[in-house]
């Protein structure tokens, strides 16, 4: 099992395929993508990384996280998530992650934060047909309607669908394709929408649901590994990273 | 500019595509390329552009109506498709509206456009 990343929702456009075909994507963005923590089986019981993305200010961040960067030798970072990996895959701390980690092609999984609604009715939370525009109906053409039976069982039975608080929930989105990935500016570029607003984190992995393709990079793929064979003039900056 | 735009901008680029100005109320000649089996060739479509919209990006796309076989056909097109060989301007219409929706209820003499005379292209540069 591979490490997913995080990266940041940049928004939506879309591609002209050669072929005709256009494609619209949402583009993601890795903003300073490194390993801040390990997950051991000895130490925790389970072996996982934890990433941490973004860029916080040292004053903004609490003194007990400031500890947990600095241990690990990292900037402060605005957002952190574990995943979990088998023991084999682990990345070593400080390394960053690039956008080459996923395949064009592959299919991925996204998660993040849905886009609040607030309190919302039935018809458009739970997709209710509502009443009827006329025969009688007045004043409650968009209301759920009835809730449940008669005198048996008496009760409305737990999580009937009603109105309520609709989105800011953790969504995942299945089976996404990559489109393109940018590895020098950190993007990569999903077909279709992605859940949550504009400027959110959101966690990339590989698909749960399809068999992972051939040459994908274990455990990542990371710049370090990337700088000093593509160009070892950009070697220094790779060995200041360590 | 934001990062949504420059690649926008960039794709643009790369698409290399030459579109002339032009606007609704002119007649164009659109090369559409069509794929038959294995063999692709380009069909030309050419009628009145009624309408333009989200400008000249990336989602920019033009309406093109005409009169075929005494049917009303309207074709939208993606303006940076990759399926589009060519763009003509045919005739240059002189209208008033941005918006041109009313010729759908138009027959014959009612539905013509006056050809615009003192065209000035710097003036669609701006």
């Amino acid at each position: 099992m591979r490490s997913g990343i995080i990266a940041k929702k940049v928004g939506m456009t879309r591609l002209f395929m050669e072929d005709g075909k256009q494609i619209p994507v949402t583009v993601l963005q890795l903003d300073g993508l490194q390993v801040v923590a390990q997950r051991t089986a000895d130490k925790d019981g389970y072996s996982a990384v934890q990433l941490g993305a973004g860029t916080a200010k040292a004053k903004r961040t609490s003194k007990a996280m400031r500890g947990h960067f600095a241990a690990a030798n990292v900037a402060p970072k605005r957002k952190v998530a574990e995943f979990r990996v088998s023991p084999d895959n682990l990345i070593g701390v400080g390394e960053e992650i690039s956008a080459e980690h996923f395949l064009e092609g592959q299919k991925v999984d996204v998660s993040g934060t849905s886009i609040g609604k607030g309190f919302q009715g039935a018809m458009k939370r739970h997709n209710f047909s509502g009443l009827r525009a006329s025969h009688g109906v007045s004043i409650s053409h968009r209301s759920h309607g009835s809730t449940g039976q008669c005198q048996d069982p008496g009760k409305v039975f737990k999580g009937k669908k009603m109105a309520g608080h609709m989105g800011a929930v953790r969504v995942t989105t299945q089976n996404l394709e990559v489109v393109r990935t940018d590895a020098d500016r950190g993007l990569i570029m999903i077909k279709g929408a992605v859940p949550g607003s504009k400027g959110g984190w959101v966690t990339v992995k590989d698909a749960v649901k399809k068999k992972l393709p051939d040459g994908v990079p274990f455990p990542a793929a990371l710049k370090s590994a990337a700088a000093p064979a593509e160009a070892p003039a950009e070697a220094p900056e790779g060995g200041a990273e360590e | 500019m934001n990062l949504i735009a420059q690649l926008e901008a960039e794709q643009i680029a790369a698409l290399g595509k030459d579109i002339p100005d032009f606007k609704a109320g002119d007649t164009i000649r659109v090369g559409f390329k069509v794929t038959e089996g294995s063999r692709t060739r380009v069909q030309n479509y050419e009628g009145v552009c009624i309408s333009r919209k989200n400008g000249n990006g990336i989602a920019g796309a033009f309406t093109v109506r005409k009169i075929s076989f005494g049917e009303g056909v309207e074709r939208v097109f993606p303006l940076h498709s990759t399926n589009i060989d060519s763009i003509t301007v045919v005739r240059r219409g002189r209208v008033r509206r941005a918006k041109l929706y009313y010729l759908r209820e138009r027959r014959g003499k009612s539905a013509r456009i006056a050809e615009q005379t003192n065209y000035k292209p710097a003036s669609a540069k701006a």
